[in-house]
């Protein structure tokens, strides 16, 4: 009797082990960034692509604002009340951090502290980036204005506010390759969507867990900060040809000259700024996903 | 009971012909005027962007009447086309957002730099077809960034 509760012990023990094993938080090999340069300037333009400043710059503020990374914009969610934290390179942000850190923090949802990330971030796109991306962003975003202004605290309920459970969420959603793969995928495009400019976090639709439902890619999706929708993209219901995405994303306008509104005029801000050849790029891979009807 | 219905009679009776109801259909007719005046801005966009794009031949004379149409709708005042009681709360086909209003300065104010911007396309229609580009990106960020606070999303 006792031999047995001694097994089942064992075995709960090791169930549990297992459990917080694979529930920890996966981080690069150590040496990963080691080799890296960053070049700001690089940086920069991979800064405009992923719209950083939209959730992380002052709201609303002048061009100068915008790059005072204070974080502090609410995101609502269906389980509560995401807030972005300050990411200027201050005590108050990420002054302190090393590229490794900064590098478990974008392509892992990992902080230095050891913690996972609520989603919210979009870590889940970034985790396709390459890290050398990654180094020159870092390197640009040193030269970005220090604030002093303290990251405010989530305000989730029970049981989101548990961020260990989030391991579990990883292991579900964590992708570990490209959603549109294939021959026929153009590549840059796919890079920058699928990847910097995390297009997929609004514009897909996500399941109740918060997961992107990826045979939807694109596909539309209620507008996650309030009324109305975010339209379907993909050539089920975008009937532009590439270049007037390509004129959308450099100037705002529709073909037929009215403009974007919402978060996407952010987005428009950041992508203007892009080589045109990227936003061809971008346009191409729009024309080429799988139509969502 | 004869009396309710009396009552309720005489209290239709008046609403109809109340000033209330000839405030509604003033609204109406603001809204229609002020989507009115975004279609002509639209009309004139497309004859410069599609210049500007290469896809329809440069004329000088066309930009600049569709650069001045611009100008002028952007020189409207915009208290009559935004009467009070016909935000996107109070109308169901209206899209313009409770915030117009609330922060009318900043309303005006964004509609001034469209101002400035048509005047600067104005100053270079005439020039040619390579500079219609570049002055539309200030139009662009003028109507993105009063779309983005303004308007109500699709």
């Amino acid at each position: 009797m006792k031999k047995l509760l001694l097994a089942a012990l064992l075995i709960a023990l090791i169930v549990v082990a297992g459990g917080l094993w694979l529930i920890r938080t996966n981080t690069l090999a150590p040496d990963a960034t080691a080799s890296l340069d960053g070049d700001a300037d690089a940086g920069a333009l991979i800064f405009a692509a992923g719209g950083c400043a939209s959730c992380h710059g002052t709201e609303g503020g002048s061009e100068e604002e915008r790059l005072v990374l204070a974080g502090g914009h609410a995101i609502d969610s269906d389980f509560g009340t995401f807030y972005t934290p300050n990411i200027s390179p201050s005590e108050a942000g990420i002054g302190a951090w090393s590229l490794e850190e900064f590098a478990n923090a974008m392509v892992r949802g990992v902080s230095p502290e050891g913690q996972h990330y609520y989603p919210a971030f979009p870590y889940v796109a970034y985790s396709r980036m390459e890290l050398q991306d990654v180094a020159d962003l870092w390197a640009y975003m040193q030269t970005l204005p220090e604030s002093d202004t303290a990251s405010r605290p989530h305000d989730l309920p029970f049981p989101f506010n548990m961020r260990r459970g989030l391991g579990l969420w990883k292991l579900r959603y964590m992708p570990d390759g490209w959603v549109m793969t294939g021959e026929d995928s153009p590549e840059r495009g796919r890079y920058l969507v699928e990847a910097v400019a995390h297009c997929g976090e609004c514009h897909t639709p996500r399941d109740e867990l918060g997961g992107l439902i990826t045979v939807d890619w694109l596909g539309g999706a209620p507008n996650p900060s309030g009324e109305g929708s975010i339209p379907n993209i993909t050539p089920g219901a975008l009937d532009w040809s590439a270049e007037d995405i390509a004129y959308y994303l450099e100037s705002g306008f529709t073909p037929d000259f009215d403009t974007a509104g919402g978060s996407m005029v952010d987005v428009i801000h950041g992508t203007s700024q892009l080589p045109a050849d990227d936003r061809q790029a971008i346009a191409d891979y729009v024309k080429a996903v799988p139509a969502v009807e | 009971m004869l009396i309710t219905r009396l009552a309720s009679l005489t209290l239709a009776g008046a609403v109809a012909l109340s000033p209330l109801t000839a405030t509604a259909q003033d609204g109406e007719a603001a809204i229609e005027a002020r989507e009115g005046a975004m279609n002509v801005l639209g009309l004139s966009l497309g004859t410069i962007g599609g210049m500007a794009k290469g896809d329809v031949e440069y004329d000088a004379d066309a930009a600049t009447a569709a650069a001045e149409n611009l100008a002028a709708i952007a020189s409207l005042n915009l208290g009559p086309l935004f009467p009070e009681g016909t935000s996107s709360d109070d109308v169901e086909d209206s899209r313009a957002l409770p915030a117009v209003w609330t922060e009318w300065d900043e309303f005006q104010s964004q509609w001034d730099d469209l101002g400035a911007a048509a005047d600067g396309l104005v100053d270079v229609a005439a020039d040619g077809q390579e500079g219609l580009g570049a002055a539309l990106g200030p139009i662009g960020q003028a109507c993105g960034s009063c779309h983005r606070q303004f308007r109500q999303s699709n």
